[in-house]
């Protein structure tokens, strides 16, 4: 199944969680914030969340600006 | 110097600074701390999941330094709103600096959008700071909506060119009800003196410092010069005239 992650098209293999889709990216999820549909996720339930097939992701941390 | 407070909220420096453009994370580090700057602004951007790369945050003392999530390159008040709400998650603070800009060449603020977002921000609870164009009207009604400080441009963001449109900057002091804060165009230290002169709370700067060929001696100029002005600021100027006023006696020169 084929969700949108930060814009691009992404497979994963089955209904996956926010945890379980960082933990596949190897991303610390202590340093990012997600937003599921558009709607931000809180960390609180980063487990129960569940993104499916069509959903859009988008992961964001902070970068250096003004 | 005496601090600032924003939303109750104290800060010792004057002085915001960004964490854009420098050479590298370790000489950002280094002019951080020669500003004396204990907020600095940050931008809330897509993680790159193609490859890992070195986090900001292993450069910056949170438990000194308040991190200031911005809305950068966001263009309607609904991206601006969306990225203020990440910003939240990623970094456990309410607060914001609320861009929403008009123009991709000038960067000047969509004052609209500013004013919707800054509604709906402070509706959901967040203390909004925006960064606005320097009209005592808009930072008028930006501080009616919500806004906790307003944040007017001294001249557009990255350009250098100093404090353009002074009169309307002490207007907007004379005015406001809420802390301003001068946010963009900054050049190097005497610009940063003036807006304090005129009665800024604050100067907010980014490029000066980053984009300087000495970005920590800049850093501490900056410093120095944000705390020159506001003492010049308190201290209370002289008027100015237009001829000579005699700063000796006139009585007992020789010869007379």
């Amino acid at each position: 199944m084929t969700i949108k992650l930060n814009g691009d098209p992404h497979e994963i293999p089955r209904p996956l969680s926010v945890s379980a889709l960082l933990a596949a990216l190897d991303i610390d999820p202590r340093r990012v914030a997600v937003e599921h549909n558009l709607a931000v996720v809180k960390k609180a339930a980063y487990d129960s969340a569940l993104v499916r097939d069509g959903d859009a992701v988008e992961i964001v941390n902070f970068v250096g600006g003004g | 110097m005496d601090s600032l407070v924003i939303a109750g909220r104290t800060f010792a420096s004057r002085l915001i600074v960004g964490t854009g453009k420098y050479p590298s994370h370790a000489v950002m580090k280094a002019a951080h701390e020669a500003s004396g700057a204990d907020m600095v602004t940050v931008a809330v951007r897509r993680v790159d999941i193609s490859r890992q790369t070195e986090s900001l945050l292993d450069y910056i003392d949170t438990s000194k330094i308040f991190l200031l999530p911005n809305t950068a390159a966001c263009y309607t008040a609904d991206e601006a709103i969306r990225t203020a709400r990440l910003g939240r998650e990623a970094g456990l603070s309410n607060w914001v600096k609320l861009e929403v800009i008009g123009d991709e060449q000038t960067l000047f603020p969509d004052n609209e959008g500013l004013l919707e977002a800054t509604r709906v921000l402070v509706k959901e609870g967040f203390i909004v700071l925006p960064y606005t164009n320097d009209d005592p009207v808009m930072c008028r009604k930006l501080a009616e909506a919500g806004a906790a400080a307003v944040m007017p441009l001294g001249a557009p963001i990255g350009s250098g060119l100093g404090i353009q449109n002074p009169n309307n900057i002490r207007i907007i002091r004379e005015q406001a009800k809420v802390p301003v804060i001068v946010d963009a165009g900054v050049g190097t230290a005497s610009d940063a003196a003036v807006a304090m002169e005129l009665g800024a709370d604050g100067v907010l700067m980014n490029t000066a410092i980053a984009g300087a060929t000495d970005p920590v001696s800049m850093a501490r100029a900056m410093r120095l010069a944000v705390e020159a002005g506001r003492l010049a600021y308190l201290a209370g100027r002289i008027p100015r005239k237009s001829y000579a006023t005699a700063s000796s006696p006139l009585h007992g020169v020789i010869g007379s």
